[in-house]
């Protein structure tokens, strides 16, 4: 998702009740039985349309016959040993799907940690303090938020190629080919996300709690970890699940940076590489990676939902 | 290196106010690693854009010839030594793409808003949970799934037209269509190939929904009052949609359009997975371009110049939405 952190430069948005409000409303009033069963119809036409390439998806992993095709919702003695084959191995690459998981993990992790914690604390001078040079900046970062990641994949990649050797005590180095070469690279698309997300949600924190710690003697440093640190929680913990999301999903800098296979595939290179194969693949594999792949986040987004659309529109951008 | 490309702010010292000694201690670590992987990459593209850097160029011993100019003229010709590149085709297709992409995800999202929007609607929770369902699915693997849908031989799509099909007495073997694939355009007076219409669908499901919870809450701000007032004033359904519904709409919708037109714009998942920017290049967008250049040609240089005129078109469209949000803000007001 790293792509898709552009800015909203919404004014409206920034009302987030009326986005919570979104699932809320309770249907009670008037309407006439024959006007309800078209509305009904009509929604259920939408269903059918939002639901049928999910549930197409489920039926094919459930296929214990790896055809092409389903032929039924649940066909006939479904099982899950299409989850089985791909959590042993999903491509013809010696590598298990929890070794990928665990790749994807460990870049999704750090890629969030990384851009909150930096982000935040340029949140806050963005948001609290007066400086020189404030709106430049902003501006700066704002328009770094425009940009695809895709625009800079040609200088990181010969910047990062350019750092390799021998170190020391880490032994050979080479910066492009790692996972922490790849996580820099996301960051970079990541991290004015943050700043400009956790911005907009700092500037809702009341100044006056701080004023009133100010009176009571607390300095600078210690209002911003004790008092709104405490009070963004809601906002990091979004922030860095929209990070975790785009490292999780990652794809153009794990493609481009790690061409072999001893160096540690991602989950999307190993999605990437059953699509190439179609035709070779069983479709009930792909089926079954695509649901293992997507559920993390999926399910995670589906409970939390209302405070991550509700997180993302008090700071004015989506991510 | 890096310090240098930080553009922090330098007051002179005596006068360095205790915010601002406050910023620059927080600013510091995001610029430092801004510096590193953002402004330093920029800068180092610009250059990288005025050279012939390649492959052989990669180990860093063979330094690349400065080519001036070049690499610029060449895009603009369509002259790269690469298949299937015609700059002004993927430009107006790129645009073109955006555009009808946002304008029916508006539409749809607003139609269907406004539907679950209905007072006495049952079920409405149930609807509004299961349509946020497309958001929540990352993008890479809604591509994929499409691309299987619309497989010719075991794709979804051709199967549910087949069992249509049979329903009218139509043979199964008039639906293998390949979406992704076909040459001949469908429309013959519309340049556009099947497969251009195939990622329409899809994106269609994939960027509905969210417009429809911003819809949504728009929705919900209008004081239902407002209905009732210009229902006595015997304003029919579409008058009171146009007089009430739209003025609350619009302030809400048009950033949200502006955001979907550079999000779509810069849509790689979709055209490259689904179609891998065929047939002969004719879905191919700005991204999967650059992306191309980079991982298929090793092209660098080009694909430094490539990257440089997309940020300056991107900054063109930000301009120009931006301004035309403006205009019509104040035309709403």
């Amino acid at each position: 998702m790293a792509q898709t952190t552009e800015v909203i430069p919404a004014a409206r948005l920034t009302e987030p009740r009326a986005l919570l409000r979104f699932r809320s409303r309770s249907p009670r009033g008037r309407l006439s039985a024959r006007r309800q069963i078209v509305l009904q119809v009509l929604c259920l036409l939408i269903t059918f349309t939002v639901l049928f390439p999910i549930l197409w998806i489920f039926s094919l992993a459930l296929d214990p016959r790896n055809l092409s095709r389903p032929d039924g919702l649940i066909p006939p003695g479904a099982s899950l040993d299409a989850f089985a084959r791909v959590i042993a191995q999903p491509t013809s690459d010696e590598i298990s799907l929890l070794e990928l998981a665990r790749n994807s993990f460990l870049l999704a992790s750090s890629v969030a940690l990384l851009s909150v914690g930096i982000g935040v604390l340029a949140a806050y001078a963005f948001s609290r303090l007066r400086f020189r040079g404030r709106e430049v900046l902003m501006i700066t970062i704002l328009g770094v938020l425009m940009l695809p990641a895709v625009a800079t994949i040609a200088p990181l990649f010969i910047m990062l190629n350019g750092v390799k050797g021998d170190v020391p005590i880490l032994g050979h180095v080479a910066l492009r080919t790692s996972l922490v070469g790849v996580g820099l690279a996301v960051v970079s698309g990541t991290l004015p996300f943050a700043i400009w997300n956790l911005k907009g949600y700092l500037d809702t924190i009341p100044k006056e709690l701080e004023e009133a710690a100010a009176v009571d003697g607390c300095n600078r440093n210690q209002s911003f970890l004790k008092i709104v640190l405490p009070l963004a929680t809601p906002a990091l913990a979004v922030t860095g699940f929209l990070g975790f999301v785009a490292g999780w999903t990652e794809f153009y800098f794990v493609s481009i940076f790690l061409n072999d296979p001893s160096q540690g595939f991602t989950l999307s290179l190993a999605l990437n590489k059953m699509v190439g194969a179609f035709g070779q693949t069983p479709w009930s594999d792909f089926a079954a990676f695509s649901i293992l792949f997507a559920a993390p986040v999926s399910i995670v987004f589906f409970f939390f939902q209302k405070y991550i659309v509700g997180g993302l529109a008090v700071g004015g951008v989506k991510g | 290196m890096t310090a240098r490309a930080i553009p922090m702010p330098r007051p002179r010292r005596r006068r360095l106010s205790p915010d601002t000694r406050t910023a620059l201690v927080y600013l510091l670590p995001a610029f430092l690693v801004m510096g590193i992987i953002t402004f330093y990459p920029l800068l180092f593209q610009t250059w990288m854009s005025f050279t012939d850097f390649q492959l052989k160029n990669l180990s860093g011993k063979v330094a690349p010839n400065v080519v001036g100019l070049d690499n610029y003229i060449q895009i603009l010709q369509s002259k790269l030594n690469i298949p299937n590149f015609e700059f002004l085709r993927l430009l107006f297709f790129n645009l073109f793409w955006a555009l009808s992409n946002v304008v029916i995800h508006v539409i749809l999202g607003v139609a269907i808003a406004i539907l679950l929007n209905v007072n006495g609607l049952r079920f409405k929770r149930i609807y509004r949970a299961l349509f946020i369902l497309p958001v929540i699915i990352p993008p890479i693997i809604v591509a994929t799934v499409w691309r299987h849908l619309f497989d010719e031989d075991n794709g979804a799509i051709n199967m549910v037209l087949q069992g249509i099909g049979v329903l009218f007495k139509i043979p199964p073997d008039a639906f293998k269509i390949d979406w992704l694939g076909q040459v001949n355009d469908p429309i013959s007076f519309i340049p556009l190939p099947l497969a251009y219409f195939a990622l329409l669908g899809a994106n269609t499901w994939l960027g509905w929904p969210l417009n429809s919870v911003v819809a949504t809450g728009a929705l919900q701000s209008v004081p239902p009052d407002l209905y009732e007032a210009a229902e006595m004033d015997g304003a029919n359904a579409w008058q009171r949609f146009r007089v009430v519904t739209l003025p609350f709409l619009r302030p809400a919708m048009l950033p949200y359009a502006i955001y979907g037109f550079v999000v779509t714009f810069n849509l790689f998942y979709l055209s490259y997975f689904m179609t891998s920017g065929g047939p002969f290049g004719r879905t191919e967008l700005f991204v999967t371009e650059a992306y191309k250049l980079v991982n298929d040609y090793q092209l660098y240089g080009v694909a430094a110049a490539f990257s440089v005129m997309l940020f300056f078109l991107l900054l063109a469209i930000t301009l120009v939405t931006n301004r035309l949000g403006r205009a019509t803000a104040s035309y709403a007001e």
